[in-house]
């Protein structure tokens, strides 16, 4: 047998597809949630490479806040048509409708209210898992969580409470009520996403591609100019070109300044970039230290 | 399908390591100097930590430490909870780090760490030589099984950078470690805080001819680590589509968790002991002539043989040992403790199955390697004790094939894992 080495983004395409396997096999009725995002569209093709030639054993969720890039959803639309597989959207509309999120004003930031609408979901749904896109390298409170990661009835992580997870062995087991949330991608980068999507040859949303757009200048970052954001009194925009290197709540999620038009020059440029993913680009992290493991602890991915 | 030649594949491997040490060996800042000067430290990282430095009255530098630190309960009492994963890369490799905090619960957190590691860096105080902790963090290295040990004697200047003192410890680690069942370690002088000999040499060590710490962790040949001789695929997930153009089709879908495997190869199918020839090896890109660990892959057979999640296809003539009964390394990760009266599942491979501790043979002391006759098991206790299981498990000794002879304890009323075992099948 060959002595070449394995190389990396095998090894971690593999431990994903074994995760996604481990997930079907064990869970009653698990769901893949799917946003159009670059990390849960290499989500699909490991499904796809998982699964194949069967159908998924899971169905396909999006939670929408309709505060997405309308180039998003287009894409979400396209690619779960193509796969032929069923795809379930939730809205966070319905959930103001109902009176179970309030917002303050209708621009704000719905990122964090999310968990109600998914919560809802899963229990509409009876999900015992939901498989999500999230990597460690995002954030520090992703850094410790597990890749079964377990969540109570009311859908809350515990970060000091973690179930140990040795080798490939994973507990899936949960009482009724609780779910887990499966994290297949944990051990990936921003760069190994951004070069396995290369490899696979894998279409993402025009949004990540370097494109002109009316912007403002605020805080430390450009905020795209739409119907959620207008310029304030002492404010101006200007066009700029730029590239998106998250996709999220139109809001809150910001544009760098990128040439990069293909996915060759996206991988040039994560690989030289000196910002972190979300730094660069999530207004909503920046309130606080630990903004992102608070939003955990109340349901969040 | 259509048959591929190999797929493409890119040369940077993947090497994952453990650091081992105490609060105060300097481990979060040693991490914290692999990612600053392998330059993977991002701008608005290290802002936040300078912040973080002045607000906790360091008016120079940056305390490099502070980048590991996870949690808010963490920040505001300044400890580590838990086992968090740190990810960087060089042009040679890309790597992952099981960061596990260095108190109480530490045998827990390494044994955790270390399952996934194919090395482990164990800290040691210039000043403070081989301690009791030294032993107990390079006994869980051996037991876990992992297959590189590299001990860094960190602080080298607190220590006038000397020679001997190094000399001294390496031949104090040395003899200590002859006892224990390494396969290989090496040793590096450094300094954390200063950078000496970690990514850049520096020009303090001179006297030393060996490689910095970087430069190991880049080049160390892991592609042995994986048992390589025995074909071990257990079944995950068993696909039957249906369709009209794949009526007939029935893929065992797994990962080869050792060994290698061909189109025609003999296996066998346990614990049925049924016999078949492998018919096609199926990747989503088309069907290969030839797969090896760790690939997830789909294989077909030739015969209409019962098989389901939870058996094991193995090279005909090369078996494991199938069993209801084994002798096994526990260690207990719950604070509650075992009740020996009680069933448990085990969760092997892809099986799970009821469980009984059916004896506890001894109990190790981590920090001496002395065996304590012992009746009862609280959480990081390491016990030699025998199982009995409900249905047989297809396994191999843990220290030929990690994969076939892991397992973890799960408790059916809480649903948490609450042991690790390693079990000892050796004839």
């Amino acid at each position: 047998m060959s002595n070449r080495p394995f190389a990396h983004l095998d090894a971690l395409e593999s431990e994903s597809i074994h995760i996604m396997r481990e997930v079907a096999a064990e869970c009653a009725n698990p769901v893949l949630l799917f946003s159009g995002g670059k990390d849960s569209i290499v989500l699909l093709r490991l499904a796809e490479k998982a699964f194949r030639p069967c159908r998924f054993p899971f169905p396909l969720m999006h939670i929408d806040t309709e505060h997405n890039f309308p180039e998003v959803i287009e894409f979400r639309d396209h690619r779960a048509k193509e796969l032929g597989e069923r795809l379930i959207v939730r809205s966070m509309e319905d959930s103001i409708k109902k009176g179970r999120v309030v917002l303050r004003s209708e621009t704000q930031s719905r990122n964090a209210f999310q968990s109600v609408t998914l919560l809802d979901a899963i229990a509409e749904f009876k999900f015992d898992a939901c498989i999500g896109g999230a990597r460690r390298d995002e954030e520090k409170a992703r850094a410790k969580e597990r890749i079964f990661s377990f969540r109570d009835e009311f859908g809350q992580w515990d970060p000091k409470n973690q179930r140990p997870e040795l080798w490939d062995l994973y507990n899936t087991r949960t009482h009724s009520g609780e779910n887990i949330r499966v994290f297949p991608i944990s051990n990936w980068t921003e760069l190994d996403v951004w070069e396995y999507i290369l490899r696979e040859n894998l279409e993402v949303p025009s949004i990540y591609f370097a494109h002109e757009r009316e912007v403002i200048r605020r805080e430390s970052g450009l905020l795209p100019v739409s119907h959620l954001v207008q310029p304030d009194a002492d404010e101006h925009s200007e066009k700029m070109t730029v590239r998106f290197r998250t996709v999220g709540d139109m809001s809150c999620t910001c544009p760098v300044a990128s040439n990069a038009a293909t996915v060759e020059a996206i991988i040039a440029e994560t690989a030289m970039t000196r910002i972190t993913e979300r730094g660069a680009t999530r207004m909503d992290d920046q309130t606080s230290d630990a903004s992102m493991e608070l939003r955990k602890k109340e349901g969040y991915f | 399908m259509s048959a591929i030649e190999k797929i493409p594949l890119e040369q940077t491997e993947l090497l994952r390591f453990i650091t081992a040490g105490s609060v105060d060996d300097g481990k979060s800042t040693l991490i914290g100097r692999l990612l600053h000067d392998s330059k993977s430290i991002f701008e608005d990282q290290l802002s936040s930590i300078t912040n973080t430095t002045r607000k906790r009255g360091m008016m120079e530098g940056v305390d490099l430490s502070l980048l590991t630190d996870g949690l808010q309960a963490e920040r505001e009492q300044g400890i580590t909870i838990d086992v968090a994963y740190r990810y960087f890369a060089t042009p040679k490799r890309k790597f992952i780090i099981a960061d596990t905090p260095g108190h109480e619960q530490y045998t827990r957190n390494m044994v955790t760490g270390a399952s996934t590691a194919n090395l482990a860096v164990i800290l040691i105080d210039a000043r403070k030589g081989v301690l009791t902790q030294s032993r107990r963090h390079a006994y869980l290295a051996s037991l876990v099984g992992i297959p590189h040990l590299v001990v860094a004697v960190n602080k080298m200047d607190l220590v006038d950078y000397s020679q001997s003192v190094f000399d001294g410890i390496c031949k104090d680690f040395s003899a200590f470690a002859e006892r224990l069942n390494l396969h290989h370690v090496d040793f590096i002088p450094i300094s954390a805080l200063k950078g000496d000999m970690v990514v850049e040499r520096g020009d303090r060590l001179d006297w030393y001819k060996g490689t910095t710490l970087m430069d190991l962790l880049e080049n160390i040949s892991i592609s042995h680590d994986v048992n390589k001789e025995d074909f071990r695929f257990p079944v995950q997930w068993v696909c039957r589509p249906h369709t009209e153009k794949l009526h007939d089709f029935r893929g065992y879908m797994g990962r080869i968790e050792s060994g290698a495997i061909q189109v025609g190869d003999p296996i066998t199918v346990l614990p049925s002991g049924l016999n078949s020839r492998v018919k096609e090896i199926v990747l989503y890109e088309g069907t290969v002539a030839e797969a090896e660990a760790p690939q997830s892959v789909t294989l077909t057979i030739e015969d209409h043989l019962d098989i389901s999640r939870g058996d094991v296809m193995v090279k005909t003539g090369d078996l494991p040992q199938v069993t209801k009964a084994f002798d096994a390394m526990l260690c207990w990760l719950s604070e509650q403790p075992l009740d020996p009266a009680r069933k448990y599942l085990i969760k092997h491979t892809t099986r799970v199955v009821k469980a009984v501790v059916n004896r506890i043979d001894y109990q190790v002391d981590v920090n001496t390697m002395n065996q304590e006759t012992s009746d009862k098991l609280t959480m990081n206790d390491i016990a030699h004790v025998n199982i009995k299981v409900q249905q047989p498990l297809v396994c191999d000794d843990y220290q030929r094939n990690r994969a076939t002879g892991c397992f973890i304890v799960i408790d059916e009323s809480s649903n948490n894992t609450v042991g690790a075992g390693m079990i000892c099948a050796s004839a």
